[in-house]
């Protein structure tokens, strides 16, 4: 087996005033022919600036390498000069980015944009580039490669623009591929056929590649070997089957432990007594068209959506984005206004109620919100933010700001909090304040639309967990929107599958893992990366807690 | 405010501007102490070049100071620019919350009168309409915010468009709060700072226009302005350069001064991803 | 439907959306001309000396001003679809007569002005872009914010004390030479001499207003993503700065150079004035000088018009540049 990178003593150094002076400390690792390697970590562990400094793409001057070696074939890439650095990257290493939209240049055609990787690199003739082109285009299965070769980045989909991306970067068949986070802007059921792909290209060419990640089970999918970074230290590393059996590290037991298990929780009883009855509930959009004729696109975001939730009960919603899930969320709380059908809370139908008449039912159903940062009003304090919804359902000031200070210990924030401002909190914590926010007016329903999406791993299951405490606490019914179905595992007693605005499939979680009645829905569990890798899910509570 | 200090105060540029305009301030705050005299009278030896005469920086030809006439003119100018800025921006703020908050055709209806009074050339309609409602301190001032008020709400359209689907606000509908107080106490404290630096900046292009207004002999006849002195100058071209000259310096100097100023504003208000570190 | 015919269609449906404006305008136009104190009988009774008011009541029937608004405004529509602007006492020709003497001039200045900034600011954004923080980025920014700054009628008076009074390299005003009757080559030529400083007077704040834009859209672009993937291509400095970036870089500047057509032509009233040039704008200086609101009105509209023109011309040119915008 042939080393191809060997990364020794690594530095990389931030700027002065940083958080600390090194996003990357003394990493040692390397990259055989014909394996993948993945560096995992949590977001700031210092695994991007890793890649980059391969690549010798560090936001320059103020992030560089301050020490250590990163040989490449006895050449070592931290000291090489910018015009041989050229050279070798996009013939010998090559990289593909997490958000294949903003890596690809809007207004050149991806025909150009992989050409040039030619143009650059070798001396042929424009048909002899063409015709690679074409070939490399079909290797990743884009189902019209000449029609591809003249589109635009825009015209085509997230997974297609991936594959463009894949074909450019191993247009020169590259003895090394960087992949950043390159499946962690697509659907589920979409990166498990780029995974396949780059899996495929790679075993094909012999590649060596150094895969970036935040996600195990994309890990336990497509590794050979593992390196686990933590705030710029490579803690472990290892093979992904000694790293994931047998961690030593106690970082990397944490995040395993933290990852939720596919096999479901333990069903409950069922309350007979039915909190919200959501029945035909239809929701189009609708754009383009107009005066003059042109094509108007009709997006059925809700097609005849019918659901119950009993008291005390957690739905979930499942689907990939354009699914209609997060719609659904929005008009059981009336942010959007559904066209037809029912929304039954406590019998009382709330989709045609006006703003006044719909007031008073507000405080009985609350949303949580999926963006941690964008959720908090970064002009409020959190004492106002928290306090505000009491003091316009009709509490006075004293009595909201008790009720306020409760909340934030029942989130496990303390009181301090009151009068700080949102940017002072870490996501996990804002989130906390979010559902503090949402407790205010004692809902009876919690909407929770993709409440743990923009966390990392670790802190999403403490969220999670604080979510089940309150809900057993305050008796509370809520409905769970997520795209993951790990996530939707570990919370939801029933779970309803959407897709194209449509519920194909809805069922105790047990029954719907089990033996999945729909096409769709099968699709989409054997799309769950590693997912035959994670233990049982009565341990995994217990390890987080602990 | 004390860490906004920090930041303006790092930017040497805007802290050059906000020295030469605290200078035109006080220049104006003091005008009629150091020229009691009404402007416009006559003071002595006409076409005194400067120095001469007892004139700092000479005199036209009806013999009238043209440093009188530069500090009493700082007045006019800072006057006309802040309260037009200031209508300007309510107008623009206005229109544009409710059409960035609203959408739909209300939305339609404002950006379509928005774009009308963009695409008419502005300083041609302020020209017309100071010329229809005859000169004087208030028609210049409605003309300026006139054509003004269309940018501003092109901005605050923009801005409460994106935050309008925050989920910030998205949960003060939850709550069930009124649009009104979503609009006033938790969109607009959002969108304080571009409105400030688009303000700052709109100072300084109201300057222009009134003393472009003036140059063309469209300013208030009673009120001594730099741009009237120009005006007024530019048949001596030839034999008395001052008369242009030193008043139009004046106008580069205020107009400067505030965008440095402006620029300052933007950066130690909006510093990049300041939301997210 | 094959590419020209979806363009085509583009255009025309463009074309649709800005007439209401365009309809818009020359409402607010007539209104306008309502708020003006006294109405054209009022001049020309003016002009007479004296004149009864049964001759003025006689005269208002005439001219329809004694009808009631909606039916004045319906007239005036109708008269500005063909193209009747109405009559200037002043000059004793018809506004549009005298509009259409005067477009040539002013398109010439408008033309001149624009490429010379739009080509200008484009090339110092880009050298102050691609030298950040050197001393060409700092002169280049300088010289933007001075000029930024400047008001256009001291520029003119001030190019005029230097190079036309004290260097005598261009003349001072006019548009050409009237007294030496040149023909062919020599008239063009003494055309271009007398375009020289109106062109510079009138260029320097957009000159500036698109250097800075240019600068800051090149640095925007430069901290994109693509940018990365070419580095990550092997693909030269030179080729990202001039194919990758500069593209993306130029749509603001077209953008701001269509949005900009309305500021010019109210600074070629200025420069006209200064310059007298013999354009739309001097005529306008002159209406106001006259009091000549019927004449101002028309030249407001007709520009008002033209910018629209010049905004379609600019949506069509970006389209084509940005394929993301949709033509279909």
């Amino acid at each position: 087996m042939t080393r191809l990178l060997d990364i020794r003593g690594l530095h990389v150094s931030l700027p002065e005033g940083a958080q600390r002076p090194y996003a990357v400390e003394n990493a040692d690792f390397h990259l055989d022919q014909n394996e993948i390697l993945c560096v995992v970590g949590e977001s700031g562990s210092g695994k991007s600036l890793t890649a980059r400094a391969v690549m010798g793409l560090l936001p320059r001057p103020h992030v560089r390498v301050a020490n250590g070696q990163i040989v490449f074939h006895s050449e070592d890439l931290a000291t090489a000069s910018e015009p041989r650095m050229r050279e070798i990257r996009g013939s010998e290493i090559s990289m593909i980015f997490q958000e294949p939209m903003t890596a690809l240049n809007p207004v050149m055609t991806i025909g150009v944009q992989i050409d040039e990787v030619f143009r650059f690199h070798e001396k042929m003739s424009s048909k002899e580039r063409r015709e690679r082109a074409l070939s490399l285009l079909s290797d990743v299965r884009l189902p019209d490669p000449e029609q591809a070769l003249k589109a635009y980045p825009h015209e085509l989909s997230g997974g297609q623009r991936q594959r463009a991306m894949i074909a450019m970067a191993l247009a020169l068949d590259p003895k090394i591929l960087i992949a950043d986070e390159p499946t962690t802007a697509l659907d589920v059921t979409t990166q498990a056929q780029v995974l396949k792909l780059i899996k495929e290209m790679q075993e094909a060419h012999g590649t060596g590649v150094l895969f970036i990640t935040h996600d195990f089970g994309v890990v336990a999918d497509i590794a050979d070997r593992v390196a686990v970074m933590q705030n710029g230290l490579v803690v472990e590393s290892g093979t992904t089957d000694e790293v994931l059996r047998q961690p030593t590290h106690p970082y990397t037991q944490s995040l395993i432990a933290a990852v939720p298990s596919l096999a479901p929780r333990p069903p409950r009883t069922r309350s007979s007594e039915v909190v919200l009855e959501v029945k035909h509930l239809e929701k189009t959009y609708r754009s383009g068209g107009g005066y003059f004729g042109g094509k108007e696109r009709v997006v059925h975001a809700a097609r005849d959506v019918t659901f119950d939730l009993a008291r005390g009960e957690t739905l979930g919603i499942v689907g990939e984005s354009g699914s209609g899930k997060s719609t659904v969320a929005r008009c059981i709380v009336r942010l959007n206004d559904a066209e037809a059908g029912e929304i039954l809370l406590d019998g009382v139908d709330l989709r045609p109620l006006g703003r006044a008449a719909m007031r008073p039912h507000r405080p009985k159903i609350q949303m949580v919100f999926q963006d941690p940062f964008a959720s908090l009003n970064p002009r409020a304090r959190v004492g106002r933010i928290i306090a505000q919804g009491p003091i316009l359902a009709g509490a006075n000031a004293v009595t909201a700001k008790k009720r306020a200070l409760e909340l934030l210990e029942t989130v496990g924030l303390d009181a301090g909090a009151y009068d700080r401002f949102p940017h002072e909190f870490s996501g996990g914590q804002r989130q906390r304040i979010g559902v503090a926010r949402a407790l205010a007016l004692d809902p009876e329903v919690l909407v929770a639309d993709e409440p743990v999406s923009a966390l990392d791993v670790s802190i999403q299951a403490q969220i999670l967990q604080l979510l089940d405490e309150i809900r057993d606490q305050m008796n509370l019914s809520m409905v769970f929107i997520t795209h993951d179905l790990r996530v939707a595992a570990q919370v939801c007693d029933r779970i309803a599958v959407m897709r194209r605005g449509e519920v194909v499939e809805i069922g105790p979680t047990g029954m719907l893992f089990e033996a999945p009645r729909h096409e769709y829905t099968r699709e989409l569990l054997s799309a769950v990366p590693g997912r035959d890798w994670f233990a049982a899910p009565v341990e995994k509570l217990a390890a987080v807690s602990s | 405010m004390h860490s906004f200090w920090k930041r303006f105060a790092r930017n040497r540029q805007a802290l050059f501007g906000l020295a030469i305009l605290g200078c035109i301030l006080i220049m104006a705050a003091t005008a009629h102490l150091f020229f009691p005299t009404d402007p416009f009278s006559l003071a002595g030896q006409s076409m005194s070049p400067p120095g001469q005469n007892g004139f700092l920086l000479g005199s036209d030809s009806l013999g009238r100071d043209v440093a009188a006439g530069i500090a009493h003119g700082a007045k006019t100018s800072l006057l006309i620019g802040l309260v037009a800025t200031l209508v300007a921006v309510l107008i623009g703020v206005i229109m544009g919350a409710l059409a960035g908050y609203y959408g739909g055709i209300v939305d339609d209806l404002l950006m379509r009168t928005t774009e009308m009074f963009q695409t008419i050339p502005s300083f041609v309609f302020a020209i017309l309409l100071v010329a229809i409602m005859k000169p004087s301190i208030e028609s210049i001032v409605i003309a300026i915010a006139v054509v003004s008020w269309p940018a501003v709400a092109r901005l605050v359209r923009g801005e409460f468009l994106s935050l309008r689907n925050r989920e910030f606000v998205q949960a003060c509908h939850t709550i069930g709060m009124s649009d009104v107080r979503i609009m006033l106490g938790e969109i607009l404290p959002n969108c304080l700072s571009p409105i400030i630096v688009i303000g700052s900046l709109m100072v300084a292009t109201a300057i222009l226009i009134e003393s472009g207004l003036a140059f063309l002999g469209l300013g208030d006849p009673n009120i001594m302005s730099w741009g009237f002195q120009v005006g007024a100058g530019r048949t001596l071209l030839r034999s008395a350069w001052w008369v242009c000259t030193f008043p139009g310096i004046a106008i580069l100097l205020t107009v400067l001064a505030i965008n440095l100023v402006g620029e300052g504003l933007n950066d130690a208000l909006n510093p990049r991803l300041r939301e997210r570190s | 439907m094959s590419h020209s015919a979806r363009r085509l269609r583009y255009v025309l449906k463009r074309l649709i959306q800005a007439l209401p404006i365009v309809l818009a305008i020359v409402i607010m136009n007539f209104f306008l001309l309502q708020m003006a104190e006294g109405d054209a009988v009022d001049v020309l009774a003016g002009e007479a000396g004296s004149a009864t008011p049964e001759y003025m009541a006689e005269l208002r029937a005439k001219f329809g001003l004694d009808q009631p608004l909606p039916v004045q405004l319906a007239v005036y529509l109708k008269n500005v679809l063909t193209f009747d602007l109405g009559y200037s006492f002043r000059h004793e020709m018809p506004v549009s007569q005298l509009i259409l003497d005067r477009m040539i001039p002013t398109m010439l200045l408008m033309v001149s002005t624009i490429m010379l900034a739009v080509g200008f600011g484009v090339l110092l954004g880009l050298i102050a872009a691609t030298g950040l923080n050197t001393w060409r980025d700092t002169a280049i920014s300088i010289f933007a914010l001075i000029t930024y700054a400047t008001p256009l009628f001291w520029v003119g008076l001030m190019l005029i004390v230097v190079f036309s009074l004290n260097l005598g390299w261009f003349p001072t005003s006019g548009m050409e030479n009237l007294t030496m009757f040149y023909e062919g080559w020599d008239r063009v030529i003494d055309i271009a001499h007398h375009l020289v400083l109106p062109t510079i007077t009138l260029s320097l704040f957009y000159l500036a207003l698109y250097t800075r834009l240019m600068r800051a859209s090149m640095l925007e672009q430069y901290g994109q993503d693509y940018v990365t993937t070419a580095r990550a291509k092997g693909v030269t400095e030179r080729r990202i700065i001039f194919v990758h970036v500069l593209r993306n870089a130029l749509l603001p500047v077209v953008t701001m150079a269509g949005v900009q057509v309305g500021a010019l032509i109210g600074g070629s009233v200025i420069v006209e004035s200064v310059f007298a040039w013999p354009g739309l704008g001097m005529l306008a200086f002159e209406a106001l000088f006259a009091r000549d609101l019927n004449l101002l009105l028309g030249i407001f509209l007709l520009s008002a018009l033209l910018v629209v023109a010049v905004n379609l011309v600019v949506d069509i040119i970006y389209s084509s540049l940005d394929p993301r915008i949709e033509v279909g």
